[in-house]
């Protein structure tokens, strides 16, 4: 009863709502970025070590004086780069496209820890930035009043990216990449340019969540910071059908029950709990909306199967 | 008149074999061609290279009189070819609409123009009869919808050479007339035709004008108005039957095999639908017929990868077991079509392949270890027994190679005899054999190995069932000639009492 | 850019590509060393010195190696047979936690004469791996769930419940708040193979499995099998191979591989667990698999190699200043460099 109470408590209050969507933003930037790789066919798990790139690249740029936008724009930069690498090594030369993301997850992790261990080789504190403050003209709204640009951003993404993918030419385009590249290239698309430039652009977009990290939620670059939500948003994207709307849902539903797994662990009744069991909360949640769906699952009917030309 | 299409010396090769051999055709405005022939005579290839999927070796494409570049698919739309594929290149999770709007469209404009797509779309299956919901996803249309999506997405493109693969493989007879009607109004229209089939009651009430190929080469053009399908089906076929190797006259023996009133759904194949036939001991019998009407889902039952929906197959009189280790310990030997992909592991040796089917057997493995030496004396033996050929062989270092190495022929003579050797340990019970496609692709030299060790089964006893598009081949081997037709065995009788001509008809789906 | 499969693999293109791989990662190395500021020559040397220039850095090396080389044939021969187990660094620590939970606590209460208990404990211990991964296993060849996610997200899973059991029921009460286990008796610790420096007959133990694991794949059925459906399910399936309880065993054998790794850590090593006690073995290990091509017996050396780039790194991290990451970025450059090149080798490049 004590629990229902706190429960209760924990959904009328603005700072769960607020939470919901601080932890819902780096998600639904890394599931859409996901979304657009595997609508194209492919299999992208570099996404953990990408968001890593993109958290350090974004706030290295603003501590060396790039504006926060400025950051925003390096990071997905860095994540287009080793999306381009993830892309060159699963579409032209076929390799397994498992292998080839954990690959780039582990070549994107460690460039970056060793990129700052080289910027700041004595510090035990990183330095801060001042990150993205609430937007000012917005302060009247309720919870969106108090959120931060690039979340925002990522509630827009997620209509503009269902836009594209459903209402343009180019949206078709990748999406029939994803499901019958011979139909593609028998329409005169170039399917190997389609995928990469998927690809790419989902790789940045996984880096801009990256960057959420280290720009807005926090302040500065911590090692472990991305802790698994790469791998929770190719969770997701299955549990969205590949959506883009039910993906930008998926993500704000997960996000709740984080924020409300925090709020829980420190009420009277969640205190019985030991708080680890808590934090497992996301993780298991994430395997059992896998399972739910796993049987059903839409897949991209070309997901995984790379494409030779002229083998029909 | 101008033609609008002209083919001059195409020639394309795969490896060795030479699918098309310097061919030269001219297609006029408003004009139906058919181009006839077996399967494997070249047909899917030659529009493949007309419509840019492949690059011809040598000779040249001229549409409405300007070079076609070749192996583009773009430039072949550009320039008004439009092809209705055999198998449809449709997505099945989007809708009509998109899926006919696909790549015509500049890829980087910010809106799609829905409104004037779905009335032009509208306009043209209106003039040309070709009813479709544009909203509806492909995937839940029936295949004769999807052909029609397949062809609004031609014409969409204001196509004005239409090129139709086996157009009605796929089709009930009432939706091929419907069809028909179809290509018609096409041609009223202006438009020109190339109508690729090996149903010769088609070509005839269809074509105005008939392309004969055999083995890839045009042995016949002529307007339809001066032939007629028995001289078709002789230009088809054409020379005469290699000489069938020597076999007994001999009463088939008890009945092995029974298959009655089955019914097979496999994902993605046409079904079984109700099918019976009977196989004895000491008698070849072969399942003739165009390819797509449930000869896949057959062998599928019969390999163990399949399990019927209603109906009874019974092997010896026990029922036909439903897994591929059952079927293997039944003694069944088989064969299947796709030698790399399902006969053989490529990574693995060739006498770690020998022995694949019986690893867990106690001649090869014991208490779980394997005894290796066994093992690569099989080996060793089947690929003498066998005359496997290829590098190294028949001493040890050749038996390590991978089977991914040899070549299709002699990959199917090791399977073969993999599958032959499997009755010897079944304490010499008549076997049943099931060999799909067993000669597919191979040269002349294989495939009367192959022929020879099929009849020589048949001699020692066993029953054999052959699937095969090859109507020289189904000649050679059978005793009877069952046809099958939209998944049932419409017709059965003693080779002897079968003629080329009613073979074919009875493969169109008529009785003589 | 389109591959053609090779048809004979040109003895250009065997020797060229895994020669360009290992140019390939030297100088992206040389690079990154440029970059932090250091002399290129003067830090491979130190690299190599600390991983492998002198008896006790050999040592550490090879102590290094060990768990790699478990949870390396923990992803070898599940990879081998497409099964893609990304969880070994849970199982690890499961499998640490096993041993620890037999080997310290219950052998405390039962009083079971040493050598039972420390097999007992490895039992366990591979019990404790195996069990976890036949969960994802079953998933898979029932449910259809692709295994990948499932694992990686089982790895968090295990950690917070370590962190957990260590914070309360498996806490080592005499150490002083510490969240770390009640340690292994002395007598259930693994002996030194070399005096005075930390190498431990563990190191014995992984080689043993190595050639263990070679021989199961070479010599028996099951390793016929296990390859069998790893080059290509569907013909295995033909061929009459029961597929779905193949791959079911071989995730019981990888897991178990993976809790070994765990419990000759904490025998070996460490003496108790700790949250901290694995820098990524369980990820690494998938690294070292791929190195050796999911080969058993070359992940021994790929184990080595990458065991020693990190023990060098260390040293050279002193010596010249430059980050240690750099070991984990070389690690990841020569795996990529080694995927094109086995790519090249299989494939002719052609340009349309």
């Amino acid at each position: 009863m004590d629990l229902l109470a706190d429960l209760l408590d924990i959904l009328t209050s603005v700072s769960f709502w607020v939470a919901t969507l601080r932890i819902a933003t780096p998600l639904v930037f890394g599931v859409l970025g996901v979304l657009l790789c595997e609508r194209a066919g492919v299999l992208n798990l570099g996404i953990e070590g990408i968001m890593v790139a993109g958290a350090f690249a974004g706030w290295f740029a603003v501590h060396a004086g790039a504006g926060l936008w400025g950051g925003v724009a390096v990071a997905a930069l860095a994540g287009a780069g080793f999306g381009f690498v993830h892309g060159f090594l699963t579409v032209p030369l076929a390799l397994s496209q498992h292998v080839a993301g954990l690959g780039v997850t582990l070549a994107a992790t460690s460039l970056a820890y060793f990129a700052y261990r080289v910027a700041f080789p004595q510090l035990t504190e990183p330095p801060r930035i001042v990150p993205f403050g609430q937007m000012a003209w917005l302060a009247s709204v309720p919870v969106l009043g108090a959120v931060t640009p690039l979340t925002l951003l990522a509630l827009l993404l997620a209509p503009a990216i269902a836009w594209i993918l459903y209402r343009t030419p180019l949206g078709l385009a990748l999406r029939m990449v994803g499901e019958n590249p011979a139909a593609a290239e028998g329409a005169g698309i170039n399917v190997t340019a389609t995928r990469i430039g998927a690809i790419v652009a989902g790789s940045a977009l996984m880096g801009i969540g990256g960057s959420f990290l280290t720009l807005a939620a926090f302040n500065a670059f911590f090692f472990n910071m991305v802790n698994g939500r790469g791998w929770i948003c190719v969770a997701l994207v299955v549990f969205a059908s590949w959506r883009p709307g039910k993906a930008l849902l998926g993500a704000l539903l997960f996000a709740a029950f984080d924020a409300g797994q925090l709020r829980l662990q420190q009420s009277a009744a969640g205190n019985q709990v030991p708080y680890q069991l808590w934090l497992m909360v996301p993780y298991l949640l994430s395997i059992i909306a896998l399972v739910l769906v796993a049987r059903k699952a839409a897949y991209p009917q070309a997901l995984m199967k790379p494409y030779r030309k002229g083998e029909r | 008149m101008e033609p609008v299409l002209r083919l001059t010396g195409i020639t394309k090769r795969f490896g060795a074999l030479v699918a098309n051999d310097a061919i030269s055709l001219a297609l006029g405005a408003g004009e139906v061609l058919a181009l006839l022939g077996e399967n494997g005579a070249g047909k899917s290839t030659l529009v493949s290279i007309l419509f840019g999927h492949y690059v011809a070796e040598e000779g040249t494409v001229e549409a409405f009189g300007k070079p076609l570049p070749a192996g583009d698919p773009a430039a072949a739309l550009a320039a008004g070819i439009g092809m209705v594929h055999q198998h449809f290149t449709l997505a099945d999770s989007l809708t009509v609409l998109e899926n006919v709007m696909l790549g015509t469209e500049p890829l980087w404009r910010p809106r799609s123009r829905f409104a004037a797509a779905r009335a032009r779309l509208a306009d043209i299956a209106a003039r040309f009869g070709l009813a479709v919901h544009a909203n509806a996803p492909v995937g839940s249309l029936s295949v004769g919808e999807q052909q029609r999506v397949e062809i609004l997405k031609a014409l969409y493109r204001g196509a004005r050479i239409l090129i139709l693969d086996e157009p009605t493989a796929v089709l009930t007879p009432q939706e091929s007339g419907k069809l028909f009607s179809t290509l018609q109004q096409f041609v009223a229209a202006g438009l020109a035709v190339i109508f690729i089939s090996h149903k010769l009651d088609e070509v005839m009430a269809v074509a105005d004008r008939v392309a004969v190929l055999r083995a890839g080469r045009l042995v016949a053009d002529v307007a339809r108005s001066t032939t007629n399908k028995a001289q078709l089906a002789q230009w088809m076929v054409g020379r005469a039957l290699a000489p069938a190797p020597a076999r007994s006259a001999r009463p088939p023996g008890p009945v092995v095999l029974q298959l009655d009133d089955v019914h097979v759904n496999v994902a993605g194949r046409p079904p079984l639908r109700g099918a019976s036939l009977e196989v004895a001991s000491g008698e070849i019998v072969a399942i003739a017929g165009v390819a797509g009407n449930g000869q896949a889902t057959l062998a599928d039952l019969l390999f163990g990868l399949a399990s019927p929906a209603s109906g009874t197959v019974r092997l010896d009189g026990s029922v036909y077991a439903a897994h591929p280790h059952g079927v293997i310990g039944a003694g069944v030997a088989r064969v299947p079509a796709d030698r790399r992909g399902l006969g053989s592991v490529g990574e693995l040796s060739l006498w770690e392949n020998a022995a694949i089917e019986r690893v867990r057997s106690r001649r090869f493995a014991r208490a779980g270890l394997l005894r290796r030496s066994e093992m690569r004396a099989f080996g060793r033996e089947l690929v003498g027994r066998f005359d496997v050929r290829g590098p190294g062989l028949p001493d040890g270092p050749g038996l390590d190679a991978p089977a991914s190495q040899l070549s299709g022929g002699n990959l199917q003579k090791l399977i073969l005899g993999r599958a032959l050797s499997i009755g010897r340990q079944t304490g010499g019970k008549a076997r049943l054999i099931v060999a799909d496609q067993p000669t597919w692709g191979l040269d002349v030299g294989a495939v009367a190995a192959i022929h020879a060790r099929l009849i020589g089964a048949r001699e020692d006893g066993d029953a054999v069932l052959v699937i095969s598009e090859d109507l020289d081949e189904i000649f050679a081997l059978a005793d009877r000639i069952a046809v099958i037709n939209h998944g049932r065995f419409i017709e059965t009788r003693a080779a002897s009492d079968w003629t080329l001509a009613e073979l074919g008809l009875a493969m169109a789906g008529r009785r003589a | 850019m389109r591959l053609e499969a090779r048809d004979r693999v040109s003895r250009v293109a065997a020797i060229g590509a895994p020669l360009g791989a290992v140019v390939a990662t030297l100088v992206i190395s040389a690079l990154l060393v440029r970059w932090a500021g250091a002399p290129v020559l003067a830090s491979f040397g130190a690299l190599l010195q600390g991983g492998f220039g002198s008896r006790f850095a050999l040592a550490e090396t090879l102590t290094r190696a060990t768990p790699l080389i478990f949870t390396g044939l923990a992803a070898a021969v599940a990879f081998r047979a497409r099964f893609f187990n990304i969880g070994a660094e849970g199982q690890l620590y499961l499998g640490a936690l096993a041993a620890v939970a037999v080997g310290g606590q219950l052998g405390g209460a039962l009083d079971l004469p040493s050598p039972v208990l420390f097999v007992a404990m490895l039992i366990a211990a591979a019990l404790a791996g195996s069990l976890w991964l036949a969960i994802a296993a079953v998933l898979r060849t029932r449910l259809a769930v692709d295994e990948v996610v499932t694992t990686l997200l089982t790895n968090f899973v295990v950690l917070l419940f370590v962190s957990w059991m260590l914070d309360g029921p498996m806490k080592d009460p005499t150490a002083m708040g510490w969240p770390q286990s009640v340690s292994l008796p002395a007598e259930l610790e693994l002996t030194k193979v070399i005096e005075r420096t930390r190498l431990h007959s563990g190191f014995v133990l992984a080689l043993l499995c190595a050639l263990a694991l070679w021989a199961l794949s070479k010599f028996t059925a099951f390793g016929f099998e296990a390859r069998a459906v790893g080059a290509n399910a569907q013909a295995a399936r033909f061929a009459g191979i029961r597929v779905d309880a193949t791959v079911v065993k071989t995730a019981l054998i990888s897991g178990a591989l993976a809790g070994l790794a765990g419990a000759v850590e904490v025998a070996g090593r460490t003496g108790y667990v700790t949250l901290d006690m694995s820098p990524g073995y369980g990820y690494a290990g998938i690294v070292v698999a791929m190195l050796a091509a999911l080969h058993p017996l070359a992940v021994v050396p790929a184990a080595i190699f990458i065991a020693g780039m990190f023990v060098g790194a260390d040293s050279m991290s002193r010596a010249v200043g430059v980050p240690t990451y750099i070991a984990d970025v070389i690690v990841a450059v020569a795996l990529l460099a080694v995927l094109v090149a086995t790519q090249i080798v299989r494939y002719r490049v052609r340009w349309t």
